[in-house]
């Protein structure tokens, strides 16, 4: 029986008093959100916090989806069925629904959280390389204010993001741009599982042409979770086939998957292009309302 | 640390360790072995259980996070001595085997017809999608819950 190592449980009762705990309790204390990736590498003993600080009674002030202004807002807490089953998800950014029907399975989707999915870091995590696409925006809290950074600036590498141990991700922010259209494509093992590869596409069409991408990939060695190289070869060219191809091209040319048990490096790396071909490929239907 | 958790409407409280993991609490603490765990992995959803009535892999939960929150197991089922269509629709159909991945079928199983009374096969199949089963091949599991969903309850859990 796999049991994690002893620590002391606090429970924060507000943002700040969360903040407060993680500068009190110092480096050796977490956050835990849903607990779905801290808990099963405790049990593995490949994180061993002194202190565990559980945000889950915050759900009820950072677990939301809602439209201010031009721009939709997403709390940290709120659950991957939470945004699985959001109108406002599937209204705007169709990408996000896509991702969350293939991120876990319904159970663990009970549980996850949105702020602790992308604090986790994982290379292989699906919705940092979809807010990538998406060209996001994460709010970061700290005891002396707030700031507001790029979803793709989030990540700085493995497990290791921009949040600073005294600081707590508290909201995503996503512009609505209109003639924009999005798409997530994801290739696993078995339901469930993590990618082998994954690609997200975002697109904002003017008329014919493509005025603006994202391009997002994950689990595929990716700096960033994104590939400007493919969103160039988009951005001002009609997206016919030979540019969509032209820019799965490119983004595989960026990947540099590892060899393991999902599959070897160049059949992910073939992944990288088909599937950001036909993220694209749907992306731009969905823009101009050819689903 | 002390904690208060209603399991199964009973009011429970103990003194436990923060690093406890709900379903060993519900199993060795609380004695209610009903529910199983199957892994260290989060996969297998033998463990699952409802916090506040909504399914969660128990093993990956600490039992100081159910402290003051509502716990329904597999024995949370039955009211007054009459299964819940689910358990009746196991029966029925055959679908279980070893029934060790049992507990946490008929859980999410109750919890799926309480939100959609009439679920589709893939709808079923989806639902179940995080719980393993080494022995039926899923067919006749899919087969119980279409079965319940044909006989609502009259009482239960979800009533
Ligand atoms: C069986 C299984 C399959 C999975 N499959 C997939 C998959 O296919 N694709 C995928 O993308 N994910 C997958 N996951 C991961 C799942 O989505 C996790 O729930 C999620 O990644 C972590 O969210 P959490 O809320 O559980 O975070 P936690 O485990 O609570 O926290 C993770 C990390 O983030 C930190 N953290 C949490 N919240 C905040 C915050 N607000 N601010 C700052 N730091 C914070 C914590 O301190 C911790 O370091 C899977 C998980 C399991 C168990
Ligand atoms: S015991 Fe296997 S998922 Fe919980
Ligand atoms: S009946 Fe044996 S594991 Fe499902």
């Amino acid at each position: 029986m796999q049991t994690p190592r002893s620590f002391e449980y606090e429970r924060a009762t507000s943002v700040d008093h969360a903040i407060a705990l993680l500068e009190r309790l110092g480096p050796e204390a977490r956050l835990v959100a849903g607990g779905h990736s801290l808990l099963p590498m405790m049990k593995l003993r490949l994180a061993a916090p002194e202190h565990l600080i559980d945000i889950n009674p915050l759900v009820a002030d950072l677990s939301y989806v809602r439209v201010e202004g031009n721009e939709v807002r997403i709390g940290a807490m709120t659950r991957h069925a939470e945004l699985l089953a959001s109108p406002i998800i599937a209204e705007h950014f169709a990408i996000l629904t896509d991702a969350e029907k293939v991120i876990a399975d319904p159970i663990v989707r009970n549980r996850g959280t949105i702020g602790g999915s992308i604090c986790q870091a994982d290379p292989s995590e699906d919705l940092s390389a979809a807010f990538a696409a998406l060209k996001a925006s994460v709010l970061i809290r700290s005891g002396t204010g707030e700031r507001l950074i790029s979803a793709r600036d989030l990540h700085v590498g493995p497990y290791e993001t921009a949040v600073g141990p005294a600081e707590m991700l508290t909201e995503v922010r996503i512009a609505i741009r209109a003639g924009s259209g999005s798409a997530y494509e994801k290739v696993e093992r078995r339901v469930g599982d993590w990618a082998v590869a994954a690609s997200g596409a975002w697109v904002q069409m003017s008329g014919d042409t493509v005025a603006d991408a994202g391009i997002g990939l994950t689990a595929l060695g990716v700096a960033h979770f994104c590939s400007p190289e493919a969103e160039a070869v988009l951005i001002g060219h009609a997206p016919t086939a030979e540019v969509i191809a032209a820019a799965g091209a490119a983004a595989a040319s960026i990947t540099n998957p590892p060899t393991d048990q999902r599959g070897p490096s160049d059949y992910k790396r073939h992944l990288a292009d088909i599937l950001t071909q036909r993220a694209i490929t749907r992306a731009v239907a969905r823009a101009l309302g050819r689903n | 640390m002390q904690i208060n958790v209603n399991l199964n409407g009973t009011e429970q409280s103990h003194d436990v360790e923060p690093r406890l993991l709900l379903v060993h609490y519900i199993r060795d603490v609380a004695g209610e072995t009903g529910t199983h765990w199957g892994c260290d992995t989060s996969n297998c959803g033998a463990c699952v259980v409802w916090l506040d009535d909504v399914p969660v892999k128990s093993c990956t939960v600490l039992a100081v996070m159910a402290d003051k929150h509502r716990v329904t197991t597999i024995e949370g089922l039955a009211v007054g001595g009459v299964l819940d269509p689910v358990q009746q629709g196991f029966m029925e159909c055959h679908g279980l085997q070893c029934g060790f991945c049992t507990p946490g079928m008929m859980m999410t199983a109750r919890w799926l017809l309480d939100h959609n009374p009439n679920p589709s096969e893939l709808e079923i199949r989806e639902a179940l999608s995080g719980q393993l089963c080494r022995c039926t091949g899923y067919h006749n599991i899919v087969k119980s819950v279409q079965w319940a969903a044909a006989h609502p309850a009259t009482v239960g859990a979800s009533t």
